[in-house]
C-alpha cells in the first residue's frame, strides 16, 4: 500500500462524498419545511445529470450552461410535483408522501429506462477542466477536484443562505414553529413550494457535476437514494452541518474500504456494504444521529 | 354467533379458492398469488398491526429464498427442510436488523431498514462463491422424501399449500393473540403501553422477528417453486412492491393484503402478454412505469385499499368492527391493555 494510491482513494472518497453533502443537503432542506422525505430525490439527481446530457446532445449546449440550465428545469419539474400531488397529502401521515414520491421515483426511472436504454452514457468535461493536477503524491483529474470544491461551495452557500439571511429566518422560523411564524404575518405556505423546487435544483445540480465523473444512466438516481438514506441515518436530518458532514464522512468510508485489505480479503467490493455497517454502528451508539436531537415519541 | 358463522363460511370459501387455484390459473401463478400473498400479510402484520412501516421486508424473503435454495441445491435435503433453513436465516438475520431499526421511529424506521435491506443486496451481489452473483442461484431442485417434484406442474403448489396456510394461521393467531393486542396498544400510544408496564421495545423486536419469518417463509416456498433464486428477491423495487400490494389490499385488514398481491399479480401477468402500447412503448416493457403511476394512485386517492373500502361500505347496516389503520391513533387507548 502506497502513499499514491491511499492520496487517489482519499480524493475519490471525497468526490463521493460532495455528491453526498450536496444531495442530503437538499433531502434535509426539503424535511425541514415539508416534513417529507423525498424519495424521488434519487430520480431528481438523475434527470440533473440527464438534463445535462441531452442539452448537449440536442443543442451543443456547454457544460457551463448546463449547469443553471439543468437544475432550473428540473427545480420547475419538482415545484410542479410539489403543487399537483404532495400538497394533497401533506396534512396526512408523512409517510403517505415518502410512498408517493417512491411511486414517482419508480415511474420516472423506468421511463427513462425505456426511453434512453440502460446503457450508460459518456459526458465530456469542459475543456478548461480535463486533464490532470499535481497533488503532491499522484497526479488527480482536474474536474475532479473541481466537483470536490464546487459542490462544498454550493453548501457553504446553502448554509449561509439559510442561517444569516433574511430569507433563512423565515425558513427556518417555518420549520420550528408554523403556526407562531404564521401568527407574525408570514405567509408559511408561499414558501413551501419554492423550498421544494430549491432542494430538487440542488439535486439536479448534484447530476450535472456527477455527470462528468460517473456515467449518465437511468439507475444512477436509484443507487444513490439509498446510500443517501444511510447518510441521512447517521447525520440526522435536523441540521445542514450535519447533512454536509455526514455525507463527505460517508465518501470516506467508503474510500476506506477500497484502501483496507484483511488477510488478503478485499473489502474494496464490499464497499457500500460497510457505509451500512457505519450507520449499524451509529444506531447503536447514537440513534439520534451524530448531530441529531433525539426525537419525541 | 352470526358473525362468527360468516367469519367460519369465509375461511372456507378462501380455502375452496386456494385448493381450485391451479386449476383455474397456471400453477406458477397460482403459487405466486399465494407465497405474494403471504409475504404481504407478514408486511402487514408489522404494518398495520405494529404501525411499523419496512421498506425492506425483501431482506428477510429474499434470503430465505437463497437459504432454502442452497439447501436443497447443495445439502440435497427434502423441500420442507430447506423452507426451515430460509426460515431460519430470515429470523437470525431479522434479530439484528429489528433491533437496530426499532431504535428509529416512523420515516426513520423505513428508511433503516431500506438501508439494511439493500446491504443486504449488494453482499449478495458481490458473494459470488455462494450466490452466483449476478446469475443466481439456478435449477434449485425440489426434492420430497421419495420422490422428486416435476416442474410447472401444480404438484408443487399443493406441496407448498400447506406450509403456505400455516404461515397465514399464524399471522391470524398473533394478531388474535394477547401479544398482538399489545402490538396495537403499542402502536397506538407505546408511551402508555410502556406505563403500563409492557417492555415495548422487546414486544416491537419480537413483531419484527415474527414478520420476518413469515417473510422468510414466503421467500422460501417461491425461490423454490420456482427453481432459482435471483437478485431480484432482493431488491428495493420488491420491498416497494410488498408495500403496494398492503395498502391496495387495505393496511391493518390482514386477509386484504392477499387480495393486493393477487390483484397486482394478475395485473403484472396480464400485462405480460398484453400488445398495449402507449407512447409507442409496449406496456410489458413498462412494469416500472406502471407499478408507479399505481402507488401514486393508490397512495393519493384509495388508502383505505380494497377490503378497508369494503369494510366501509358495510359498516353504517352495522356488524363489523372498523379496520385499524396504520398511523392513525384509534381514540379511546390501547383495546387490550387490561392484561397488564
Amino acid at each position: 500500500m502506497n502513499g499514491t494510491l491511499i492520496a487517489i482513494q482519499v480524493f475519490d472518497g471525497l468526490v463521493k462524498g460532495s455528491f453526498y453533502a450536496l444531495l442530503s443537503l437538499g433531502l434535509a432542506v426539503i424535511f425541514g419545511m415539508l416534513r417529507v422525505v423525498n424519495f424521488a430525490h434519487g430520480a431528481f439527481y438523475m434527470l440533473g445529470a440527464f438534463g445535462a446530457w441531452l442539452l448537449a446532445q440536442q443543442w451543443q449546449v456547454p457544460f457551463w450552461a448546463a449547469i443553471v440550465l439543468a437544475p432550473l428545469g428540473v427545480g420547475l419539474l419538482g415545484m410542479a410535483l410539489e403543487r399537483t400531488l404532495i400538497r394533497r397529502l401533506s396534512h396526512l401521515d408523512p409517510l403517505y408522501n415518502f410512498l408517493l414520491t417512491f411511486g414517482v421515483a419508480l415511474a420516472v426511472q423506468d421511463a427513462m429506462r425505456l426511453k434512453y436504454g440502460i446503457q450508460g452514457k459518456p459526458y465530456m468535461p469542459p475543456e478548461q477542466l480535463r486533464g490532470v493536477t499535481d497533488i503532491g503524491p499522484a497526479f488527480y483529474p482536474t474536474y475532479r477536484i473541481f466537483a470536490i470544491v464546487f459542490a462544498l461551495a454550493v453548501c457553504l452557500l446553502v448554509w449561509y443562505l439559510i442561517e444569516r439571511t433574511r430569507l433563512g429566518m423565515i425558513v427556518r422560523a417555518a420549520t420550528e414553529r408554523p403556526d407562531l411564524t404564521r401568527a407574525l404575518g408570514v405567509n408559511v405556505d408561499r414558501w413551501v413550494t419554492p423550498v421544494f423546487g430549491f432542494g430538487v435544483a440542488l439535486a439536479a445540480l448534484g447530476g450535472v457535476i456527477a455527470a462528468p465523473v460517473y456515467q449518465v444512466t437511468p439507475v444512477m438516481g436509484a443507487d444513490i437514494i439509498i446510500i443517501l438514506f444511510a447518510v441521512v441515518v447517521i447525520g440526522g436530518l435536523g441540521s445542514i452541518a450535519g447533512a454536509v458532514v455526514a455525507g463527505l464522512l460517508v465518501g470516506l468510508i467508503a474510500a476506506a474500504g477500497q484502501i483496507i485489505e484483511i488477510g488478503g480479503f478485499d473489502l474494496g467490493r464490499y464497499e457500500n456494504a460497510l457505509i451500512f455497517v457505519a450507520m449499524a454502528i451509529v444506531l447503536l451508539a447514537r440513534p439520534a444521529g451524530l448531530f441529531g436531537h433525539a426525537e419525541a415519541g | 354467533m352470526r358473525v362468527q358463522l360468516r367469519h367460519r363460511l369465509g375461511y372456507l370459501t378462501a380455502l375452496l379458492v386456494a385448493l381450485a387455484l391451479p386449476q383455474v390459473i397456471y400453477p406458477g401463478l397460482a403459487l405466486d398469488i399465494v407465497v405474494w400473498g403471504l409475504f404481504a400479510v407478514s408486511l402487514d402484520l408489522l404494518l398495520g398491526f405494529g404501525g411499523l412501516l419496512s421498506f425492506g421486508h425483501a431482506a428477510f424473503w429474499g434470503s430465505a429464498g437463497y437459504a432454502a435454495g442452497l439447501a436443497a441445491k447443495h445439502l440435497g435435503v427434502p423441500f420442507p427442510v430447506a423452507v426451515l433453513a430460509g426460515v431460519t436465516v430470515a429470523v437470525l438475520l431479522a434479530l439484528p436488523i429489528g433491533y437496530l431499526s426499532i431504535r428509529r421511529q416512523a420515516i426513520y424506521f423505513a428508511m433503516v431498514t431500506l438501508a439494511f435491506a439493500q446491504m443486504l443486496f449488494y453482499v449478495t451481489n458481490e458473494w459470488r462463491g455462494l450466490t452466483g452473483g449476478e446469475n443466481g442461484l439456478q435449477a434449485i431442485p425440489r426434492t420430497f422424501p421419495g420422490l422428486t417434484l416435476p416442474s410447472g406442474s401444480a404438484a408443487f403448489y399443493y406441496a407448498a399449500l400447506p406450509l403456505a396456510l400455516l404461515g397465514y394461521w399464524l399471522a391470524w393467531r398473533a394478531v388474535h393473540s394477547p401479544f398482538g393486542h399489545v402490538l396495537v396498544a403499542i402502536r397506538d400510544n407505546e408511551a402508555r403501553a410502556q406505563a403500563l408496564g409492557y417492555p415495548t421495545r422487546r414486544y416491537k423486536v419480537l413483531g419484527f422477528v415474527l414478520s420476518a419469518a413469515l417473510a422468510g417463509l414466503a421467500g422460501s416456498l417461491f425461490a423454490l417453486g420456482h427453481g432459482f433464486a435471483a437478485l431480484e428477491l432482493l431488491h428495493w423495487t420488491t420491498s416497494g412492491l410488498v408495500v403496494m400490494m398492503v395498502i391496495l389490499g387495505g393496511v391493518g385488514t390482514l386477509w386484504g393484503s392477499v387480495i393486493g398481491a393477487a390483484v397486482v399479480l394478475l395485473l403484472r401477468d396480464w400485462l405480460s402478454t398484453s400488445t398495449l402500447t402507449l407512447a409507442g412503448v409496449s406496456l410489458k416493457d413498462a412494469w416500472g412505469v406502471v407499478t408507479g403511476v399505481i402507488f401514486v394512485l393508490i397512495v393519493l386517492s384509495f388508502r383505505r385499499g380494497v377490503w378497508g373500502t369494503l369494510l366501509q361500505l358495510r359498516l353504517p347496516r352495522g356488524g363489523s368492527r372498523p379496520a385499524p389503520r396504520a398511523g392513525q391513533t384509534t381514540a379511546g387507548g390501547p383495546s387490550a391493555a387490561d392484561g397488564g
